[in-house]
């Protein structure tokens, strides 16, 4: 039997208040590409950087080529010819490739040997097809010709087992189809290729064998060849959930409070983020987005809330284009947000937590006397807050970082709803939560669609998403796929709907406008 | 064995290092300024105490140390508001002369006015012209992202050189032996002094701009909303503030400030308009309000402190020892001083190990 280059057993990892891997057996052989499959938060990116030797893992062995290894830096897993190149490059935008490539190798001279970098630089990459022309200075490459450098500055190092954390997103198909034929050539001069990534349709054209992952545990391993993407979806995504966990109450539809029309947004990068994306939310209403992070959901949730501009299309909020209006604007009327980003955008940081319990109402009278904060009014107001939310805390004038992540989402939830909002827009708002907060944020959530609020939410978790939505709306590219009622799907409908695998296959890169 | 030192994180910053560490600060700062006076020749405890005779020794020497402390105080508070908002202000010396140059320009076009009026126009004209001054780099960093840094640092030189071209040139007054001055200004355009010394009341302005930023800072929607957007533009946006109105809106009061700085320094001190009206005030001001933690009232002890620094330096000039040596000193202070900035945040700890 084949020796793997790779072999990882038992691993575990936990942070504070999450299990990232546990148990984790996980073997890659010279000369394949492995691609390891998983929705975000699966643990993928925490097991690789194990084995790259940027966390040590709490349990488990790591054998490499046979050895027994005990990684302390990336730089020692690479004396072993481990590798891995992050989603984001790191490469010095004003150097040359070679003055890249250069940088960090150790066993130089304190001149640069430009000459003989340059001439090995471009043999690896004549060899690997690589295409770089090793003089050229790195910001005048695209994006996919500086991911390319990356990978060179791997090989210049030895690497033999090259790690790619989600490399595809930033590529055009062209590009994408160029990175798979020098992964390919490379697997065959015998590396090893991991390929971490959520892309179902990419998985299935380049890999030979596939690993799946879910919340941090192994799900499924074995060659390409024996899996469809069936199988794939299910072992993703799904999971028995037990009939009495489905929302099954008959609710009457109230009246439509916020409809998306033909919504379109530009992302940070300059691409359609959301196009074309229409919904409607009743009164009394949980409308779940379930799609896999980086589809859309945060600029679908930030258009609503004011914080990006609507680009095409228009947001009503009962009947009235608030399309125009700008955050404070569209918070007076009723339009109240938890952000996925909680310390940051939703808390800050190093302020109080009574100074962060009026963040969004800081300017309502009730808190001034004359020009004058009171800050006793203001005192009592976060009190019966955090009293009334059960948010454990020792003292209202500690930063709110001291609070623990359940309890920052608690404040957070009952400072937006203390406002009486009309729409209640929230994006994970049980992620890294323990089983106990995740459950209070459910209630509270409950109690507020009994109110009348109208909510969407944004859950990672279709059991969640099951759980408590009345209606599901996928989103797959920007784009929203479809909007289901709960009781009249189920959890392979929507699983293969968020991998679009019934919506015909568009890259967002396609759709670039500069 | 080996010994390790290392930096630990403290969970929250120590009351006791806050009053160990700046007086710990100093007294290694005199003694690394003693060795260089050694090496000179000079005996240091006597340098050291003619410095503090000659900046807190005597009534006079006290009120010197006050008129130097004035600018510091002004500029020192201009800068501290900008830097709440992380807005690196560095072009207090720019926009305090630019202050002198608009202040300057009223005194000498309308010295016969009466004097509340005349210093009431120079007072607003100061602050418009520094407040202006700050308003383009804050216009530039709103709209376009540009570089607070390098736009307040750049634009320091043009105002320096613009009072400068006016100074050799067009307001050069004709008596003046070729010096690079303009007239006196007329009586009216004097700061009221206290009592005979030369501190003026530029001193209660500096004062009261500092309990007027206390009370903005701290019980004010304005206040609250610098605090945000310092900490985070993210929430800011979120919380509904209009960043870029903020950031344009506090580099105008930051720069009007400064400008006040310069306005007092002319009517107040020079009574006139001249070359090299600041000795880097505005830059040291950037140390001020550093050291003063941001904190008003703590920029008006700390400009103080610096004020007696610069004034016990000359005092120490005048008997022999040569500024090099005085420059010395009062860099290794502020060195030290900021240097012992660490150990708020952090503590050492002392391990043993056994070499690999």
């Amino acid at each position: 039997m084949r020796v793997p280059i790779i072999e990882m057993t038992g691993i575990g990892k936990s942070f504070p208040g999450v299990i990232a891997n546990e148990d984790i057996t996980f073997k890659v052989y010279g000369g394949e590409i492995h691609a390891l499959l998983g929705e975000n938060g699966a643990g993928k990116s925490t097991l690789m950087s194990i084995l790259a030797g940027l966390y040590r893992p709490d349990a488990g062995i790591i054998k490499v080529k046979g050895q027994m290894v005990q990684f302390h830096s990336p730089r020692h897993a690479l004396a072993s010819g481990v590798g891995m190149i992050y989603q984001h490059l790191r490469l010095v935008d004003n150097l040359t490739v070679a003055e890249n490539i250069a940088l960090g190798v150790s066993g130089q001279g304190f001149f640069l040997n430009r000459i003989e970098i340059e001439a090995a630089s471009q043999k690896l990459s004549d060899q690997f097809g690589l295409d770089v022309n090793p003089r050229a200075k790195v910001s005048q490459l695209s994006l996919g010709e500086q991911q390319r450098v990356e990978i060179l500055k791997m090989l210049y190092r030895g690497c033999d087992i090259l790690i790619l954390d989600e490399p595809t997103t930033v590529l055009t198909p062209r590009e994408t189809r160029e990175l798979f034929k020098v992964l390919r050539l490379m697997t065959q001069q015998g590396k090893a290729i991991i390929l971490i990534t959520h892309k179902l349709n990419e998985v299935k054209t380049i890999a030979d064998s596939i690993t799946v992952l879910r919340r941090g545990r192994v799900v499924g391993s074995a060659s390409n060849q024996d899996l469809t993407e069936q199988d794939l979806t299910r072992m993703m995504v799904a999971r028995a959930i037990s009939p009495e966990k489905i929302n099954r109450q008959r609710r009457q539809l109230g009246n439509p409070v916020l409809e998306l029309k033909n919504l379109g947004v530009i992302g940070d990068q300059g691409h359609w983020a959301i196009q074309n994306a229409s919904l409607t939310i009743g009164r009394g209403e949980i409308v779940a987005i379930a799609g896999v992070a980086g589809n859309g959901q945060r600029e679908l949730i930030e258009a609503i809330a004011g914080l990006r501009p609507v680009k095409s299309g228009q947001i009503t909020l009962a009947g009235e284009d608030i399309s125009a209006l700008d955050v404070r604007a569209r918070l007076r009327r009723g339009i109240n947000m938890v952000p996925e980003n909680r310390l940051g955008m939703g808390l800050v940081p190093n302020l109080s937590i009574m100074e962060n319990g009026i963040l969004r109402n800081y300017h309502n009278k009730d808190f001034y006397h004359g020009i004058f904060f009171d800050y006793k009014r203001m005192r009592d107001y976060v009190n019966k807050l955090v009293e009334k939310y059960n948010v454990q805390l020792a003292d209202i004038n500690h930063p709110v970082n001291y609070l623990s992540g359940g309890n920052l989402q608690k404040l957070l939830l009952a400072r937006e709803i203390s406002q009486a909002p009309q729409v209640l827009l929230a994006s994970y708002p049980v992620r890294g939560l323990d089983i106990a907060s995740a459950e209070a944020v459910f209630t509270i959530l409950q109690e507020e669609r009994e109110k009348g609020t109208a909510i969407l939410l944004v859950l990672e978790d279709l059991e969640d998403v099951f759980r408590l939505a009345d209606r599901i709306a996928v989103m797959f590219n920007g784009q929203i796929n479809a909007v289901l009622d709960v009781q009249n799907t189920d959890l392979e409908q929507i699983g293969s709907l968020m991998l679009g695998m019934s919506g015909e296959k568009v890259n967002g890169a396609e759709n670039q406008v500069n | 064995m080996v010994l390790r030192i290392r930096l630990i994180k403290r969970e929250q910053e120590s009351a006791v290092a806050r009053i160990t560490v700046p007086v710990l600060s100093v007294i290694s700062a005199l003694l690394f300024g003693w060795l260089f006076l050694f090496i000179y020749g000079a005996e240091a405890g006597e340098t050291y105490l003619k410095m503090y005779h000659g900046a807190l020794g005597t009534s006079y020497a006290f009120s010197e140390t006050l008129v130097k402390a004035i600018p510091l105080m002004l500029a020192g508070l201009a800068v501290s508001l900008a830097f709440r908002m992380k807005l690196w202000n560095i072009g207090a010396e720019g926009q305090l002369y630019m202050g002198a140059f608009a202040a300057s320009g009223i005194a000498l076009g309308w010295g016969n006015q009466p004097a509340w009026i005349l210093i009431t126009v120079m007072l607003l004209a100061g602050f418009i012209a520094g407040g202006l001054w700050g308003l383009i780099t804050g216009v530039l960093r709103a709209r376009w992202g540009v570089n607070e840094t390098i736009t307040t640092l750049l634009l320091n030189y043009v105002a320096i050189l613009w009072v400068d071209s006016l100074v050799y040139g067009p307001w050069r007054d004709p008596q003046s032996l070729g010096f690079p001055l303009t007239p006196r200004f007329s009586m009216n355009a004097y700061l009221p002094t206290l009592g005979d010394s030369r501190v003026h009341i530029g001193l209660l302005i500096a004062l009261l701009i500092a309990i007027i930023f206390y009370y903005l800072l701290n019980y004010t929607r304005w206040g609250y909303e610098m605090k945000v957007i310092g900490e985070s533009h993210l929430a800011a946006r979120y919380a509904g503030i209009n960043v870029p109105r903020n950031i344009m809106l506090v580099m105008l009061i930051s720069g009007g400030i400064a400008g006040i700085a310069g306005m007092i320094e002319v009517t107040g001190i020079t009574h006139r308009l001249q070359s090299g009206i600041s000795p880097g005030y505005g830059y040291t001001a950037i140390i001020v309000a550093w050291l003063g933690r941001l904190n008003p009232f703590a920029i008006i002890v700390v400009a103080f402190l610096m004020g007696a620094l610069l004034v016990g330096g000359f005092a120490a000039q005048s008997s022999g020892i040569p500024f090099s040596i005085v420059l010395i000193l009062q860099g290794s202070i502020l060195f030290f001083l900021l240097a012992g900035e660490i150990f708020l945040k952090y503590r050492l700890k002392l391990s043993r190990r056994a070499a690999e």
